[in-house]
């Protein structure tokens, strides 16, 4: 397996990438329209595109996943994609039958200089309903971004602001399954908070088995409540990359306040949620939330010491790998190695202040934004680790080195039922905590000899 | 005239409730011998959910199988992670074809072109990786920004003296077929177009086999107990060395005539090798498929033996199938697969099951296969190309399909409907071809359609 990974050094590279940590930004862009209710998500592009985001989509979350596409032809990208978007448009709305369609570009279609505005400011619409749109092509950013201008799509051509506030807390959830979706909803349920998630795949990513097949699933953010984010008291964004642009497209367009924070993953993580959701709704922590807290620092001693100094790797998405990133550090584990694919953003910097927050020096621990599984390979070879965190993409790896996975993030292409899971939260830190001490003492107990099987650990 | 499928199914109302684009109608029709020819080969409807990928999918479906070939996209990372590993094609040696590499154009390649990227990535290829060929995908935007590939390729070839062969792939210059046809014309130039001395002829080619979950092994084996050597799979579980023997071969099989036909009648126009369609799937067209390559290689002790070793398998598999038989009996079946060879065989292998088929689509079905899927099913299949998500939903609830067969984006459509479903495409669980593969498909397809989950629906 891997055969090909040079094994004496780590090689320079210039110019190839080679195993992706990331793909493209229509993906992501799918994504979160999905996570509005009754919106068609729409592919600028030609059509092998949208048949690669819906088949990706449904590999991870095993679930159908429904966007459609302008099929661009040979003349489209000379003479501009104008006509194929007019006749996606009416097809749509005539077959299909959405309340939004969510226009997003490709690498095709933003080069060739479509002008999205223009082209849809032209349409005649059926009464009602609205095409709105983001730029997302496929050479900037990644999939994570992708999902983040769609979010701010939404809020820049649907939220709208009256005179009268809702008093509601608008909670962009970040790129994560519908599972830490739901979980995230238990705690501002706790707090008994007015809010409004968008994007929300729950009930879209995970409907329930009915027998039927619904175009639009019940789920996904009410476009009525999308409309009214104008309104909104308050922000709170969890995730940098994924959230940010959403909070900060609603502060601009209507002065709405936000507070950005890391995804609620492990202790700390799940803390500063709480911490803000008390803040918000001027409630002191319910003591259920207190107790689930507790319940996860009881478990995380109890296993702390066939988990501590073990190695670690941890790849994927850049707001969930610094959420994993401290919850290793908690658990007392090394992260070794610490990369995503997707560029910008600062992640350096950012891993740096949290190896700081946990008295890591920065020789302890190998970090790296835009790079792929290919050098993470490689520099594991030079220095093995214990664990491999993140998604199924480590999976060669893993078989090539000998070194057990625990799959989190996205995508896990080669799993079941972790979409639903949460990995956020106490219990979704509960749940991280349980694959990682199985994991490693499963192995332990593998590798063992015999005569040191034991029982009782 | 021909008649409409509502008029001829009796079904009217049912059928034209749901509304459906009129360029769809055309591809469209029924079984018998009345219903109107279908449609196919074009491309997708703007607007429309199409299941059918891309051109450059095409192309890299095709020739990714080559397990020591060197395949860089030249596009944006998302061409890449999407087909990284994407066949299931498995290999007796090299692995190098199961990384993804890509040159991962950025904003600045798209203004100041990419050319001088795909030359480093080329050079760090053969630097690293010594391969034996090179093939380079150009993607969408590739041509679109003027990226002269073919000169960066031969500039290529000429430093390095290796082959390094374009694949000139925009998504948007056709469908899936059209890359087909791109990969044997890469494979042509490849292998080269001099004939070999018919005397030496010897042995036999398999074309349109991926060697998913190692399929062609099987076949492969029976065909040496027979005493035929095959010189190459095209292009599964090939290499270089032996495509370039490719040439020698008496004869080409061609399995999935969708994406192989057009290089097996180049390879007769311009090597002077005949062929003969063949497909391993079913015990009726094993056989037969058996038999016409004995024959075809006109030794007749070898026909003999052919055919006495192919009533010895059915003698083995009577007991077997007549087992599942009584558990499947009655059942209904739908198909949506890739190339129309499948969809015939399956057809075939569902009847052998007591299974009638009450739906019948592909992404890339010839005319030809149309003709003979619509002799072969009842008046009351429907029979459609390039079908979307929501005609697959209608057409299955209408005819009360137990199962389908299908690929990744069709199995949790099947699951929401309530339908069983055997994944007959990349993600196979099991060898599907030869004998063996009737045993695994007969079990697969009772073992979904007969779980006991289906109670709880």
């Amino acid at each position: 397996m891997l055969d090909a990974t040079p094994r004496d050094s780590v090689m320079e590279r210039k110019g190839l990438v080679s195993n992706p940590c990331k793909t493209c930004q229509p993906v992501g862009a799918i994504y979160a329209a999905l996570g509005v209710h009754g919106v068609m998500p729409h592919s600028h592009g030609s059509q092998g595109c949208v048949a690669f985001h819906r088949m990706f989509l449904t590999r991870h979350f095993k679930e159908p996943a429904m966007a459609s596409t302008s099929a661009f032809t040979e003349g489209a990208s000379v003479f501009g994609g104008g006509a194929n978007l007019k006749t996606a448009v009416k097809n749509i709305f005539d077959i299909y039958n959405p309340e939004v369609i969510a226009v997003h570009t490709t690498c095709l279609s933003e080069t060739i200089g479509d002008d999205l505005h223009s082209f849809i400011s032209a349409l005649e619409l059926p009464k009602g309903k609205r095409v709105i749109y983001c730029n997302t092509p496929s050479y900037v950013g990644s999939h994570v971004t992708g999902f983040s201008s769609m979010a701010a799509g939404f809020v820049n051509h649907l939220a709208e602001k009256s005179n009268e506030t809702t008093g509601k807390l608008f909670v962009i959830p970040g790129f994560v399954n519908p599972g830490d979706m739901r979980e995230m909803k238990l705690y501002l349920d706790a707090f008994d908070i007015d809010y409004t998630m968008m994007p929300d795949t729950t009930d879209v990513m995970d409907a329930p088995m009915t027998g039927n097949f619904e175009l639009f699933p019940k789920g996904g953010t009410p476009l009525a409540e999308v409309k009214r984010l104008g309104d909104a008291a308050h922000t709170i964004a969890l995730g940098e990359w994924a959230s940010e642009p959403c909070a900060n497209a609603l502060k601009r367009k209507h002065d709405v306040n936000f507070d950005v924070l890391g995804l609620p993953i492990g202790l700390a993580g799940t803390d500063a949620y709480v911490m803000a959701l008390s803040k918000f709704s001027a409630k002191p922590v319910p003591r259920e939330i207190d107790n689930l807290r507790g319940r996860l620092v009881d478990s995380m001693l109890d296993v702390h010491q066939y988990l501590s100094a073990k190695r670690v790797a941890i790849a994927g998405d850049p707001d969930t790998v610094l959420g994993l990133l401290q919850f290793v550090l908690e658990c007392g584990m090394i992260p070794a190695y610490v990369g995503t694919g997707t560029p910008g953003g600062n992640f350096e910097a950012k891993v740096d202040t949290i190896l700081e927050k946990y008295g890591v020096a920065q020789d302890d621990c190998w970090r790296k934004s835009e790079t792929d599984y290919f050098e993470l390979h490689q520099r594991i070879i030079q220095n093995p680790v214990d664990l491999l965190l993140g998604p199924s993409l480590w999976k060669q790896i893993a078989k090539a080195e000998d070194i057990p996975l625990v799959r989190c993030g996205f995508p896990i292409l080669d799993r079941y039922i972790h979409p639903l899971i949460p990995i956020v939260g106490y219990s979704g830190a509960l749940h991280l905590l349980q694959m990682i001490a199985d994991t490693l003492m499963d192995r332990q107990d593998a590798l063992c000899e015999d005569q040191d099987l034991e029982f009782v650990m | 005239m021909t008649r409409t499928i509502a008029a001829h199914t009796g079904k009217a109302t049912s059928l034209m409730a749901v509304p459906m684009l009129d360029e769809r109608k055309k591809s469209i029709s029924c079984g018998g011998g009345s219903g109107h020819s279908i449609a196919c080969g074009k491309e997708s409807t703007a607007g429309a959910m199409s299941q059918r990928a891309c051109v450059f999918c095409g192309a890299r479906v095709v020739l990714n199988p080559i397990t020591d070939a060197f395949h860089i996209i030249h596009g944006p990372i998302g061409c890449s992670s999407y087909t990284w590993d994407i066949r299931g094609s498995l290999t007796s040696g090299n692995d190098l074809f199961r990384h993804s590499f890509c040159t991962d154009m950025n904003d600045m390649d798209v203004v100041f072109g990419g050319e001088k990227k795909l030359a480093r990535a080329i050079d760090q290829a053969v630097s690293t990786h010594h391969p034996k060929v090179i093939f380079v995908y150009a993607t969408c935007i590739a041509g679109v920004i003027g990226d002269d590939v073919e000169s960066v390729c031969k500039a290529a070839e000429q430093r390095h003296q290796i082959r390094c062969i374009p694949v000139q792939a925009p998504g948007f210059s056709g469908h899936k077929a059209q890359g087909y046809r791109l990969a044997g014309d890469a494979i042509m130039a490849l292998i080269g177009t001099r004939p070999f001395p018919r005397a030496k002829a010897h042995g036999i080619n398999i074309l349109g086999d991926f060697n998913l979950a190692g399929e062609q092994w099987i076949v492969k084996n029976y065909l040496k107990s027979l005493g035929i050597d095959v010189v190459t799979g095209i292009t599964g579980d090939s290499n270089c060395a032996e495509l370039m023997q490719a040439p020698q071969a008496q004869l080409n099989v061609v399995q999935c005539a969708g994406s192989m036909i057009a290089l097996a009648r180049r390879m007769e126009a311009d090597l002077n090798i005949p062929y003969i369609k063949v497909s391993f799937y079913g015990i009726e067209d094993t056989s037969t498929s058996l038999v016409h390559i004995a024959q075809a290689l006109g030794n007749p002790d070898i026909v003999d033996r052919t055919k006495r070793f192919c009533q010895f398998q059915i003698n083995q598999l009577k007991p077997i199938v007549k087992r599942y038989k009584s558990q499947l009996s009655g059942k209904k079946a739908a198909i949506f697969v890739g190339g129309g060879f499948k969809a015939i065989s399956l057809i075939k292998q569902f009847r052998e099951l007591g299974i009638q088929t009450v739906m019948v689509g592909t992404q890339t079905g010839s005319a030809e296969d149309y003709d003979v899927i619509r002799s072969l099913v009842h008046d009351d299949c429907v029979v459609l190309d390039d079908a979307t998500a929501t005609e697959l939903e209608k057409f299955m609830t209408e005819r009360g399909a137990d199962i389908l067969v299908g690929g990744v984006k069709e199995r949790p459509l099947a699951y929401k409907l309530g339908v069983a479903f055997c994944d007959h495409n990349h993600e196979r669980k099991h060898p599907l071809a030869g004998y063996v593969g009737v045993r695994n498909f007969a079990e697969e397809i009772n073992a979904s359609i007969n779980s006991p989950v289906w109670a709880y629906v």
